[in-house]
């Protein structure tokens, strides 16, 4: 798994049937990249909602939020439209896993449950890998934003 | 494990005694169905635990999800001005299935709240603000989900229908 202090290895991925995301454009903002293991998973604690919720405070610290799991852009997009996710959902999915690899975070066939704070200068700044079964919640992000920050 | 920040203070909606033990502090959202089943168990433990036991409620309206979770959540704080947090936030969820706008007004009414302070209130940006000070706190201590639960200050990462035998250990 890349660490604090690497480079991040630079995707194109699918977000909509229509729509790819580059990192290496995101340049001159931070981003947080939100590997999690699929779509779809119990709605009061999932992950994904939770970040939904979070978006102006990541806005705050000039943060755009990627989700990345290896489901294909048709179901992500079923997914975003049914909780009302206002943010990019990514499909790993062809090659399946390519970038979730890259970024040492696959395994058994799907995305870890895995967390990179980037700066706006492409490099990694905090990650962090949680129980697969286990919400890391977003404490870890806002603390790694404020460090970037100062 | 994350730690509750800040601790619980004056500003906080408390219930039980001050020199209580076990100190449970909830982040809730009033349109959470998980959330109301967690407000049927934490009475109960109110019962067994008695004085031994102190309550504190923090909001954490999941606004994306569930479309009356903050109008609910500034329904608690406007009727806390009028020093009946506690009717209200009861009230809520044992009428959770009905929750609407038309129904926190209704429920005002019942409890005989002054009804233009409550609308005011409900406006008011300094409650807005207080609710977002309640959510920011809760990213900030850890809080992955409704409910999440601390006990004397450290997030409980268990099953809350097993928390009365937690509590008993």
């Amino acid at each position: 798994m890349l660490q604090k202090g690497d480079i991040a290895p630079d995707f194109t991925l699918s977000s909509t049937p229509e729509k790819t995301v580059t990192l290496s454009e995101l340049k001159g903002k931070n981003v947080i990249l939100a590997f999690y293991p699929a779509d779809w998973s119990p709605v009061c604690s999932d992950q994904m909602a939770l970040y939904n919720e979070m978006l102006k405070y990541f806005e705050k610290y000039n943060a755009v939020l990627l989700g990345i799991s290896v489901d294909g852009a048709w179901c992500h997009a079923a997914f975003a439209k049914a909780r009302q996710l206002h943010f990019d959902l990514l499909a790993d999915f062809e090659p399946k896993g390519a970038v979730s690899q890259l970024y040492g975070v696959y395994e058994n066939g799907v995305s870890q449950r895995a967390l990179f704070v980037i700066d706006s200068q492409g490099v990694i700044q905090w990650s962090y890998l949680s129980p697969i079964g286990q919400n890391p919640g977003a404490d870890g992000i806002l603390a790694a934003l404020e460090n970037i920050k100062n | 494990m994350p730690n509750l920040n800040p601790p619980v203070n004056a500003l906080d909606h408390i219930l039980g005694a001050p020199n209580a033990t076990i100190e449970l502090v909830e982040y809730g959202d009033f349109q959470c169905p998980y959330c109301r089943e967690a407000f049927y168990i934490v009475k109960q433990l109110q019962e067994r635990f008695a004085d031994r036991l102190r309550f504190v409620f923090r909001n954490f309206p999941l606004q994306e999800a569930h479309e009356f979770a903050m109008d609910a959540a500034l329904a608690a704080e406007a009727a806390a001005r009028q020093d009946r947090f506690w009717d209200m936030h009861d009230a809520i969820y044992n009428r959770q299935p009905e929750l609407n706008e038309a129904l926190l007004l209704r429920l005002a009414a019942d409890m005989e709240l002054d009804l233009r302070q409550f609308a005011d209130d409900m406006d008011s940006p300094k409650l807005l603000s207080r609710v977002e000070a309640d959510f920011e706190s809760g990213v900030r201590s850890g809080v992955n989900g409704t409910p999440t639960f601390y006990l004397n200050g450290k997030r409980y990462n268990g099953d809350y229908r097993v928390l009365s035998s937690f509590l008993e250990e």
